[in-house]
């Protein structure tokens, strides 16, 4: 089960990793969303798959009377997910804006804050 | 037999010791920062009233801040575990003087730009919160240096960067725009790092307190994952601290928002990034750290020789700034190169080293901010922040000039102002780590800031105004550039206070250094030997 999931994890990885090397916002939005799941299974992956029996303790005892799943991981993940989801939303929406301001989503384009033909400082007076 | 083995569990998880007053400073850094931020948010319409409760917000950060720094200077590493829960299971939150330092020139910083921002930032963009933003920023800053355990770290991580995502783009302006994108996509990457790297160091420790890894880390026998650690960790820091080759997105974006919001980024950000560096590599995995100094020594030279040549290649004040930041990350950096701290041989190059490299971080921190908020002032006076336009401050405005002089000095590490001494104590650390080309590589770095700093001030304050940009042309832009650089004058005693603030403790610093040197010197000794950090968070069960 761990093999199996490292492969899966790895796969998301390298997609995430080529979306977010393209030059258009738009993929490298979809690769920032995979980058975030791949993460989260990563960690899910680490915290071991061991029992599946959700870490619950019955009514009346005071310990676990099997074992359980670990839950640590799981507190991790829904701490990531809330992160990227709202990062996510926010990148969203500035990518918009970006979009609708600099009329373009290549990156290679958008040179408004650093233009090239600025020149070299003045070298007298 | 139900509840003895309740009482024996919860005795064995859960502490019920009281905590003392003092130590709630722990926490209180972070505290204040959210309650002021959230009361900020309730006000949002008040744009009034923003200023009046933001301030004394922020003195009351310094002087938590400053409290916690007073309890740890007297009594050592002070921790506090979150809802009672014993170490290694809760969260701590564990200030040792390194953190304490931190934290502190992070709140006397946010109190300067704040007093600042009261005066420059328009009504508009308090109306959208930069205030509520400021303080957000302000809680992750000071989380990220008191947090003694690592996925809280990762926590405030996010905190800082959503807070400072929010005053980066504050404007909309088409530069913010472009320049956000590009910082937004890159620190969300590198704290993916951080992320990732975490899910590994639970997978290999199964712990996430500082203090709890140190120990495991220490006792491993086959360190092999702890390299893959380490590096995924320093990559995933160096992104956040802007080293190179991950340095490109700070001269993207640094000089787009507003000058008080830069100050700010340029002050605090970077070095949350160098202080999750050394706290995690130096601290946590020491042996590891030591076998790949080559390769840090190698980010820490070309980071600093990049800044400074990229430094000499403008032609915007701010954006001579920007590089002028990662020329300061390079030289902290010089200190994960350093040999290490094993007893006797090499054992001086560490302590002294990492002593010089804390004061850098903090003399970066003031003397940045001081730059950005000064650069604001000159960008007002002249109209412009292009070193094409610029010119005549100097016989305008002589006391602001000589103000600017100061902080050119000192971030060019001339003496005798604050840049100094921490230069010295790298370059004698280096010397005596056997790194004679990486001290050299200071030097040469520190004289090229030098010759652009002296640039800098020929051009936008010695010289007198540019004819060709006089008449007609100018009255034009100045009606442009005075919505983009809402910034006070020095007249304004606004803007003159914090100016004067960063700049008498640059001066300070400089002259009398040695209070200082006595709090850097404890710091190092403090991440050498974390002993006394360890015996605070697990208070002696251990």
């Amino acid at each position: 089960m761990e093999v199996a999931l490292c492969f899966v994890v790895a796969a998301l990885f390298a997609v995430a990793l080529y979306l977010l090397l393209s030059k258009h916002i738009i993929r490298m939005l979809l690769g920032v969303v995979l980058l975030g799941n791949a993460v989260n299974l990563l960690i899910f992956t680490n915290g071991r798959i061991g029992p599946i029996a959700p870490p619950i303790i019955p009514d009346g005892a005071e310990v676990p009377l099997e074992a359980v799943a670990n839950p640590l991981p799981q507190a991790l993940i829904l701490t990531a997910i809330v992160i990227s989801f709202s990062f996510f939303a926010f990148l969203l929406v500035l990518a918009y804006r970006a979009y609708q301001d600099l009329q373009t989503d290549d990156t290679d384009r958008m040179r408004v804050a650093e233009p090239e033909d600025e020149g070299l400082p003045p070298l007298g007076y | 037999m139900a509840t003895e083995s309740l009482s024996a569990l919860k005795a064995e998880a859960m502490t019920q010791a009281s905590v003392a007053p003092i130590d709630y400073a722990v926490i209180m850094p972070v505290i204040v920062c959210f309650l002021f931020g959230a009361a900020l948010l309730m006000m949002r319409k008040k744009v009034a009233w923003h200023p009046i409760v933001a301030i004394p917000g922020l003195v009351c950060l310094l002087a938590a801040d400053l409290a916690l720094l007073w309890r740890v200077a007297t009594g050592g590493p002070v921790t506090m575990m979150m809802g009672g829960w014993k170490p290694p299971f809760g969260i701590a939150f564990t200030a040792d003087m390194m953190g304490a330092i931190f934290v502190t020139v992070a709140g006397f910083v946010a109190l300067c730009a704040g007093i600042y921002a009261t005066a420059s930032v328009p009504g508009s963009e308090r109306r959208y919160g930069f205030f509520p933003f400021l303080f957000l920023m302000m809680g992750g800053v000071s989380g990220a240096f008191v947090t003694g355990d690592i996925f809280n770290l990762y926590v405030w991580f996010e905190v800082l960067l959503i807070g400072s995502f929010g005053l980066l783009i504050l404007g909309s302006q088409h530069e913010q725009l472009d320049g956000a994108t590009k910082y937004c996509f890159l620190n969300l990457v590198g704290t993916t790092l951080f992320l990732i790297a975490t899910g590994y160091l639970y997978g290999i420790f199964g712990t996430l307190n500082m203090a709890d890894i140190a120990e495991k880390a220490k006792a491993m026998e086959d360190t092999t994952p702890i390299f893959t650690l380490a590096v995924l960790y320093f990559v995933s820091f160096s992104m956040k601290a802007a080293a190179f080759p991950l340095q490109s997105w700070l001269p993207a974006s640094y000089h787009t928002p507003r000058f008080v919001t830069s100050a700010l980024f340029a002050g605090l950000l970077t070095k949350v990034g160098v202080y999750a560096a050394i706290r995690v590599l130096l601290m946590l995995f020491p042996p590891e750290r030591a076998e790949m100094a080559p390769l840090f020594a190698w980010v820490a030279a070309l980071t600093m020789v990049f800044g400074a040549f990229g430094a000499l290649a403008q032609s915007d004040l701010r954006r001579f700034l920007n590089y002028a930041v990662i020329v300061g990350i390079g030289n902290i950096m010089v200190v994960l190169a350093l040999p290490a701290a094993v007893p006797g041989e090499g054992g001086l190059a560490m302590s002294v080293g990492l002593s010089g490299a804390i004061l850098y971080a903090v003399h970066s921190i003031v003397v940045m901010t001081a730059l950005y908020l000064a650069a604001g002032v000159a960008a007002h006076l002249a109209g412009t922040s292009s070193l094409h336009e610029m010119g005549g401050l100097w016989r305008n405005n002589p006391l602001f000039a000589a103000v600017m002089l100061v902080l050119l000095f000192a971030v060019s590490g001339l003496p005798p102002f604050s840049g100094f001494w921490p230069k010295v104590a790298l370059v004698r650390a280096t010397i005596a780590g056997d790194l004679p080309w990486l001290a050299a590589s200071i030097l040469v770095s520190g004289f090229l800031l030098t010759i652009a700093s002296a640039r800098v001030f020929a051009l936008g304050f010695w010289r007198p105004l540019p004819a060709a940009s006089a008449a007609d042309t100018r009255a034009e832009k100045n009606a442009i550039v005075a919505e983009r650089f809402t910034a006070a004058g020095p007249e304004k005693a606004l803007s003159a206070i914090p100016l004067l603030a960063l700049c008498s403790f640059v001066v300070i610093a400089g002259v009398w250094p040695q209070w200082l040197l006595d709090l850097t010197d404890a710091a190092a000794n403090g991440i050498i030997d974390p002993a006394p950090y360890i015996t605070s968070v697990f208070g002696g069960v251990r």
